[in-house]
């Protein structure tokens, strides 16, 4: 025991000597949590568009003026040539060009129904599906208002509005997130990310720079034990990471307002045996490596897999079967699941029991292979 | 030059000597952009839903029957109360729960008015809009195929055109951004020790006494290195065409020569990195810690830079794959050329130029 309570002194003698090193452990990861956390968001707002009206009559007048007091809406210019319209989305200025063709009015007045042509940068297809939901529903409104208005001369045509078949009312409501805040979504699992990367990185290059260095020799001519130096090794990034993730609840509590709506010692407590895996994964490279070169480029690969496979950005939902069961590897996922769920949804320890013992297991087999690949003798 | 031409080479063999990082270098990106370009989308597969029908009518079954058939919805459980229901959503099992309400059907035929509540799980914001979406689609999809075909006397319709992806794949949006983000971290990461090791293992001093200027010493890192990451780009590239079927509108030799330009400023962030920091470990944490959350994040990759906030829309015009992802997307999807991105490839030389005169000074310093 007290060969144990020697070298963690020793660890962390050298982890608070490395003055380069403080400020990335300690700062760096909460200035990211802090902007980035307001970076992620799946809203298209903002959209630029011009509109081209070649009709100049009073509906068409009033059908842009509709469309240009849409929130989501931003009209750059209401006067191009079909050509300076499309030059405008190729060069990333508009997402969206609206022309309202001639007869337009005419067409409304003699046969109660007309078109407009929408031009829209589906680059981004997702987003481009948005723009095209939120002008339908614009359209669907203009419709609205030209019916109830009876805007059109008597003696044509009236609009038909929905016959015979009955209206079903869909009444939507989120739970967890009434609002469907990004932020609350965000912080947990970036907190998390920021925590599996100091302790993956840390611990991965933890022994292969001693191997570098040369002193690893002299520990291996020390008495100590096998797991004596495990312990010594990984236990200081234990309670760093577990440090960590405190400061994180802290400005996720404080700064964001994320609801805590769980209880605290479950979060530690599954965050204790999440950070076993991640410092045994962490050892496990340093194990198989042999410059700090190498262990880098393997733990930022799997870094890189682990986030963007975790859920955080793009949901798992979205992803192929058999990706998802590949995500059932990935023990960010986890960690970022139970996070949001304890905070967010209140999750007690009945729901999130499968996933912590998936953990558990992950801890066992990893830490487990981790220190038999560790030989005390070089060579 | 003659020992610069030397010094060069050494650093090539210097790197190609190492079989295992070089596999990595190699392997790394190949096999992220293969997982990445399957898995990352942004359509919903599969939605567990619960549907607790308190009428069990002709309509709802109906109605049931179109949403399971789908193929986007998974029915989990039937619950019954409202206590259920959140016990689904809190164990992750449900992501949806839709009520009929009792008298569903009688009401949708008699009084022409039904409701039906649909409630999703709002703790992840965009899997709920996205299935809030799909649902309603379903329910009124349903409504309009009991109308008939009226198609007259509707008003205003919209005749949409989607440029560039008229069929909205998420690959098309995705590839181009994974592409980017891999180059930039792949590339930062593999110059960001370069010199910290020297500095690490004494053989700086070695170099100091060398008859190379500070700035032969920069080029002669950083060219090996480029020669590697354009070897990636050329793989990546065909990845995308070849596997991803994106594809390739504007001029390939251009896109080419915009890519060895992004790389050029990522290795010399790696670089830039390397100079000022003073041991590997410190280096690495900067290039692995620091660039991979913002890249992914505030680049466009996932997230739309125009709908961020204003001061992250101004930090991100810091990070360069956010430049570099307007240029790929810009000459793959829609066939632009140099006209429409000279901003965005002026942004990244001069990054370029700005990291490469602050590596070679902060060298420089250190050598007196």
């Amino acid at each position: 025991m007290r060969t144990i309570v020697f070298l963690l002194r020793k660890e962390f003698l050298q982890i608070f000597r490395n003055k380069g090193m403080l400020p990335i452990m300690f700062i760096m990861p909460f200035i990211q949590l802090i902007i980035l956390s307001n970076a992620a968001t799946f809203d298209v707002k903002n959209v630029q568009f011009s509109l081209i009206d070649k009709d100049r009559s009073v509906l068409s007048d009033l059908f842009a003026e509709h469309v240009g007091s849409s929130p989501y809406f931003t009209l750059t210019s209401g006067s191009m040539s079909d050509q300076q319209a499309f030059n405008a989305i190729l060069e990333g200025r508009d997402k969206l060009s609206i022309v309202i063709p001639e007869d337009f009015e005419k067409d409304l007045y003699r046969y109660a129904q007309a078109k407009v042509q929408l031009m829209i940068d589906a680059e981004d297809g997702y987003s481009a599906g948005i723009i095209q939901a939120y002008t339908r529903e614009i359209i669907e409104s203009f419709n609205g208002t030209i019916i109830s208005q009876r805007l059109l001369a008597p003696g044509t045509r009236t609009l038909t509005e929905s016959p015979q078949v009955g209206n079903i009312r869909i009444i939507s409501s989120s739970w967890f997130n009434p609002e469907l805040d990004y932020i609350d979504f965000m912080v947990p699992g970036i907190l998390v990310i920021l925590v599996t990367m100091i302790g993956l990185f840390l611990s991965a290059m933890n022994i292969v720079r001693e191997k570098e260095a040369g002193t690893i020799e002299q520990i291996n001519v020390t008495p100590v034990k096998r797991y004596q130096f495990i312990t010594g090794k990984l236990l200081p990034f234990w309670i760093i990471g577990l440090g960590e993730l405190t400061v994180g609840l802290f400005i996720a509590r404080v700064l964001f307002d994320v609801p805590m709506l769980g209880s605290y010692p479950l979060i530690y407590a599954v965050a204790s045996i999440y950070l076993l895996v991640v410092l045994g994964m962490g050892m496990l490279i340093s194990t198989v490596t042999e410059t700090q070169q190498q262990a880098m480029f393997i733990a930022w690969f799997f870094m890189v897999i682990f986030v963007l496979m975790s859920g955080l950005f793009t949901t798992i939902e979205s992803m192929p079967v058999w990706a998802q069961n590949l995500t059932l590897l990935n023990p960010v996922r986890f960690f970022v699941d139970i996070m949001r769920r304890i905070m967010l949804k209140g999750s007690g320890i009945q729901h999130i029991a499968r996933e912590t013992t998936g953990l558990a297991v992950y801890a066992v087999i990893m830490l487990s292979v981790a220190v038999n690949r560790y030989k005390k003798t070089s060579g | 030059m003659n020992s610069f031409a030397a010094f060069m080479t050494k650093e090539f063999y210097h790197i190609l000597r190492d079989r295992r990082s070089a596999m990595i270098l190699f392997g790394m990106p190949i096999i992220q952009l293969l997982l990445f370009g399957y898995a990352i989308r942004n359509e919903i597969q599969t939605v567990r839903i619960a549907i607790i029908d308190q009428s069990h009518d002709r309509i709802t079954e109906a109605i049931t029957d179109k949403l399971l058939s789908s193929g986007h919805f998974v029915l989990v459980d039937t619950f019954s109360s409202d206590d259920a229901i959140e016990e689904g959503f809190k164990s992750g099992e449900i992501t949806e729960a839709i009520v009929f309400e009792a008298g569903f059907g009688r009401r949708f035929v008699r009084e022409q008015e039904t409701s039906v509540q649909i409630i999703t799980d709002g703790s992840n914001p965009n899997l709920a809009r996205i299935v809030l979406s799909y649902t309603t689609a379903v329910f009124m999809d349903y409504r309009a195929s009991l109308l008939q075909g009226d198609e007259e006397g509707k008003g205003i319709a919209a005749e949409t055109l989607m440029l560039f992806n008229p069929e909205l794949k998420s690959v098309y949006l995705f590839v181009p951004g994974l592409i980017t983000v891999i180059l930039m971290l792949v590339s930062a990461l593999m110059t960001s020790i370069s010199i910290t090791r020297e500095k690490e293992t004494g053989t700086m001093e070695v170099l100091l006494v060398s008859s190379l200027r500070p700035y032969q010493i920069i080029i002669g890192k950083v060219v090996p290195y480029l020669m590697l990451s354009f070897i990636n780009v050329v793989t990546v590239l065909i990845i995308a065409r070849f596997v991803f079927g994106v594809p390739c509108r504007g001029s390939v030799t251009l896109l080419l020569l915009e890519s060895l330009l992004f790389i050029l400023t990522a290795l010399s962030l790696g670089i830039f990195i390397s100079t000022i920091t003073s041991s590997q470990q410190v280096a690495m944490m900067i290039s692995l810690g620091g660039l991979l959350l913002p890249t992914v994040m505030l680049s466009g990759f996932i997230f739309p830079v125009s709908s961020m906030p204003l001061p992250l829309q101004i930090i991100s015009t810091l990070i360069p794959a956010r430049w570099f992802l307007v240029i790929v997307r810009g000459i793959m999807l829609k066939g632009t050329g140099i006209v429409y991105f000279w901003q965005e490839t002026l942004v990244l030389a001069s990054m370029t130029l700005a990291l490469g005169i602050l590596s070679i000074r902060k060298f420089s310093i250190r050598l007196t």
